[in-house]
């Protein structure tokens, strides 16, 4: 933490501040925002994170990137074994997209709404393209604890590979839990997965 | 509802190949605006303007929408703009809420309780947006952008769009910050770019065929915080006039044609 300030500090002149700065924007979304359902007022501060990748235009400084990822990085507790769950519950997880929204139930299991920005398996049609698509994914990769490794923490948490990227901190936001994020990983690197046939 | 299911039965009938499915999404798109209900939105809207309501028993045909009491041409399409009886920059629905207490003295509480409706009720805001949207048909957007308050107003609006914040770190711009993006079958306009905010703009409000709901800007600003999941933001508040500000000044010059009939 005490080298993320450092980090921010030191670079403060390098990052392109917007007209209104994010500490105003924030000011404002805390006076006209009000909390409903799970989704509280905590989600309005932003983290380190956040803000350096608002600032920065999603281009942060190369030196502070890499120490942010560094943090986010320590974030991801790996779990023992192979990582590759079960691909057919992987992909109802990777089909849903409810989840942490002010309507959905608090407590009910959240969904990793995949389909909407990556094609997956090719059967289905209906494909965002927000993200990179993941058809042949383990196919083309192979699925060695490495490649398990990297996808697992992918999923749990993209900043921790690429600081400003958009795709959610699906474990670290509490989106999804650890088993969902294995069956999520078999979906990506089982030869018996469509998104590999 | 026919409408829906043929286009169920369009997205069922894979695989096509992705350049034929939004060839078909196209010919839908052209065929629900030609059987669009958005017109009896407007009679109803209509009516609701004309009726006495409130403590004081008066309509809102004195309400001043920014083109003088009771002008209703062409006031959508220099929405939002600077108010100087309420000291703000405001949207067609904040205005609308501000003569409701105003001209009609009824309470904000009374009056912002449903501004959202469902298909079996639509709320009496979307009923009047849509009336009052129909009578700037062909006219130029062209949102305040001179006052003071105004250029705070989209300053404020364009920060808040590039703003990454919430429990999936989103900003406006992770769906609408590049072009030809898509989530699902759904294609992203880049809001922040003039020659994709006009066409969008010019069609909001507008009907939305899927859930048979008429739909504001406000509800829209409101449904993509939800997916971003953030917390809710207050009805008419000035984030949500500053961001509606900001995409409407960015849309300027697009000739009004809503209100539109969306998938």
């Amino acid at each position: 933490m005490t080298r993320l300030l450092a980090g921010i500090v030191l670079c403060w002149p390098l990052l392109a501040i917007p007209q209104a700065n994010t500490v105003d924007v924030q000011k404002v979304l805390q006076r006209d925002f009000h909390a409903r359902g799970q989704a509280t007022m905590d989600r309005v501060v932003q983290d380190g994170l956040q803000r350096v990748c608002t600032e920065s235009n999603d281009r942060p400084p190369a030196e502070l990137a890499k120490q942010l990822e560094a943090d986010q990085m320590k974030t991801i507790a790996f779990p023992e074994g192979s990582l590759i769950g079960d691909w057919k519950r992987g992909e109802r997880i990777a089909q849903g997209g409810r989840g942490l929204t002010w309507n959905d139930k608090p407590g009910a299991p959240a969904d990793g709404s995949c389909y909407n920005c990556h094609q997956l398996s090719p059967q289905e049609m209906s494909h965002g393209t927000l993200g990179p698509t993941l058809l042949k994914f383990g196919w083309m990769r192979g699925n060695g604890p490495e490649m398990q490794r990297y996808v697992y923490g992918k999923i749990y948490n993209a900043k921790a590979y690429n600081l400003c990227s958009h795709m959610p901190r699906l474990g670290y936001s509490g989106t999804l839990t650890p088993e969902q994020i294995k069956d999520l990983v078999g979906l990506l690197l089982d030869p018996a997965s469509p998104v590999n046939k | 509802m026919r409408v829906a299911v043929l286009l169920g039965a369009v997205l069922i009938c894979a695989p096509l190949a992705a350049q034929d499915a939004r060839k078909e999404i196209q010919k839908y798109q052209q065929m629900i605006a030609e059987g669009s209900p958005v017109e009896l939105f407007e009679l109803e809207g209509e009516a609701l303007w004309k009726k006495p309501q409130g403590p004081k028993g008066v309509s809102l045909e004195k309400c001043d929408l920014g083109q003088g009491p009771g002008v209703l041409k062409a006031a959508y399409a220099r929405l939002p703009r600077y108010f100087k009886d309420a000291d703000r920059v405001m949207d067609l629905e904040t205005r609308l809420l501000h003569c409701m207490t105003t001209l009609q003295g009824r309470s904000r509480e009374e009056a912002t309780k449903r501004v959202f409706g469902n298909e079996n009720q639509p709320s009496e805001m979307e009923y009047l947006s849509a009336y009052i949207a129909s009578q700037s048909r062909g006219v130029k957007l062209a949102a305040g952008h001179s006052h003071p308050k105004e250029k705070e107003a989209y300053a404020l609006g364009k920060a808040l769009f590039f703003h990454r914040a919430g429990a999936w770190d989103m900003s406006c711009a992770s769906c609408h910050g590049e072009e030809n993006k898509r989530i699902r079958m759904q294609e992203l306009p880049v809001m922040s770019k003039p020659q994709f905010a006009r066409p969008i703009m010019a069609t909001w409000p507008a009907y939305r065929v899927s859930n048979s709901q008429f739909k504001t800007m406000q509800w829209r600003i409101n449904d993509c915080y939800r997916q971003m999941r953030y917390p809710e933001p207050n009805f008419a508040s000035d984030a949500t006039i500053a961001l509606n500000t900001f995409l409407t000044v960015t849309a300027a010059g697009e000739p009004y044609r809503g209100p539109g009939t969306k998938r």
